[in-house]
């Protein structure tokens, strides 16, 4: 489906969720500095990342960011408006109670931040109310919670493969579900902000 | 496979756990518990919660396995080096500027790694023989692991080793084990002369010593806020005044009822000192 043929409650969302992996980077951060700073869902967003670095990354997303953007610490109180960056090394669980929990387990996807368990909880606990936006990437994690996503009602959204560095990441999630728009960069961009 | 699974379901089994092995897992953080119940019904080809919870009622060595599949033990030596450096050029010395000799409290060891880590880095600074270490944790079979030192050659070099060499450690890591056939090392058991391992369960177990060092790391983000705080209460009443207590590092203590009893010392690698009873 293109942009401008869907009509969809978008008063209905309350939350965003954010998968990428290898040549994500530029997306990402055009998508924080382009988006409306008035945007007040959270946003959750799982990326792939150099497991012992612990240091950097965020500060590379923040520099051009017209939103907060954190690593949350475990059971910290979701805020409007913020957005949560996985910890390396860390899954990232959203949990019932508006809280968000931290986990160690075994690597999924030869990945832990993993796409597809931040995915899977988020839509447990958002249900219908929730956006799955999968972006450019080399593997496959994402396309399991996408689905779970959007079993659960959630809408999917996936980096047009063209748009890509490598389009393994959003293919995978378009060969085992539904996508209900497929956008390039400033089309993801323009969609968000059309939710504000 | 089993996708997903009710709540209630979840409640049920935690309930018969408590009634028949009064092990309490009602106030663990419900999405890795969950994900840890969706795994014992995988792996052991189980085809839903209830015949999980039949299985556990009637079969005592089953209960077991489920413990140990249930918690989560994925662990590292010197995790977070930066930490490691801190331990080894100020708390450590810090502590062994008012005391001759120290004692060391690794809550949730599973493996080993950490008290290994620990005991590796004494040993370069000459306080081996100084300290007396308790490692403790909930799951037996991991700790019969921590016992026997035993690790994979591609784990100490891929994880383990490199995490030693970003802290600085002086020596070459494969230095403090032997290759054993299999793909295996064992670790020079000289260097756990001075630790005590020991089955203790941090929902229901309390207080049975006091510290001067307390790591409970990577353990309570498995637990809910609630039991969290009770748990703080109890490392609290673990620890001397004035002595260090250190937590994964993105965890905090800070909304806890015991919070106004530490000071930070480190809030980037999350140590706490105790400076009231
Ligand atoms: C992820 S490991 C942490 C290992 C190490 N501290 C680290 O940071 O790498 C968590 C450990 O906590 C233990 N654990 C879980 N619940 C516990 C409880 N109620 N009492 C004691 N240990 C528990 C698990 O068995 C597991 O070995």
């Amino acid at each position: 489906m293109k942009l401008d043929q869907v009509s969809i409650d978008k008063s209905q969302y309350k939350a965003v969720v954010i998968g990428g992996s290898a040549g994500s980077f530029q997306i990402i951060t055009k998508i924080l500095s382009e988006i409306n700073p008035k945007f007040d869902l959270p946003i959750f967003m799982a990326l792939h990342r150099l497991k012992h670095v612990r240091n950097g990354f965020i500060e590379a997303l923040a520099l051009k960011s017209n939103k907060i953007i954190a690593e949350p610490e475990d059971k910290e109180q979701i805020k409007r408006g913020m957005v949560y960056l996985a910890p390396a090394n860390y899954h990232m669980y959203i949990e019932l109670g508006n809280k968000i929990a931290l986990s160690t387990e075994e690597m999924l996807n030869n990945s832990r931040p993993s796409i597809d368990l931040t995915f899977d909880t988020a839509s447990y606990v958002y249900k219908n109310k929730i956006i799955g936006i999968i972006l450019s990437g080399a593997n496959k994690d994402g396309a399991w919670g996408m689905k779970k996503l959007k079993e659960r009602g959630g809408l999917t959204i996936i980096q047009d493969p063209k748009d890509c560095t490598i389009d393994t990441m959003p293919t995978a999630a378009l060969n085992i579900t539904k996508i209900d728009l497929v956008l390039n960069p400033d089309n993801i961009v323009k969609f968000l902000n059309s939710l504000v | 496979m089993i996708e997903d699974i009710e709540i209630s379901e979840l409640r049920n089994l935690c309930q018969i756990v408590k009634e028949k092995y009064n092990y309490d897992f009602n106030n663990y953080a419900m999405s890795s518990f969950k994900r840890r119940v969706l795994r014992v019904l995988e792996i052991h080809k189980i085809s839903s919660t209830l015949a999980l919870i039949e299985k556990i009622k009637y079969d005592a060595a089953f209960f077991k396995v489920f413990l140990n599949e249930i918690t989560v033990n994925v662990t590292e030596m010197f995790r977070d080096p930066s930490l490691w450096r801190d331990l080894r050029d100020k708390i450590l010395p810090n502590l062994f500027s008012t005391h001759e000799t120290i004692k060391i409290w690794h809550a949730g060891c599973s493996s080993g790694e950490e008290v290994y880590s620990m005991c590796i880095l004494l040993k370069e600074m000459g306080l081996l023989h100084k300290v007396k270490i308790y490692a403790t944790d909930i799951d037996e079979p991991i700790l019969a692991k921590a016992k026997e030192g035993k690790y994979t050659i591609k784990n100490m070099i891929d994880v383990n080793e490199k995490n030693y060499i970003r802290l600085g450690g002086i020596q070459k890591l494969s230095d403090y084990y032997t290759e054993t056939s299999g793909g295996f090392v064992k670790m020079n058991p000289s260097l756990v002369e001075n630790v005590v391992y020991r089955s203790h369960d941090l929902v229901k177990s309390g207080v049975f010593n006091k510290f001067d060092l307390i790591l409970c790391r990577n353990v309570l983000i498995y637990f809910n806020q609630q039991l969290q705080n009770d748990v703080f209460k109890m490392f609290h009443e673990s620890l001397f005044n004035y002595s260090y207590f250190i937590i994964g590092s993105k965890e905090t203590l800070i909304w806890s009822d015991v919070a106004s009893k530490f000071i930070i010392v480190n809030s980037e690698e999350k140590v706490f000192k105790k400076v009231k009873e």
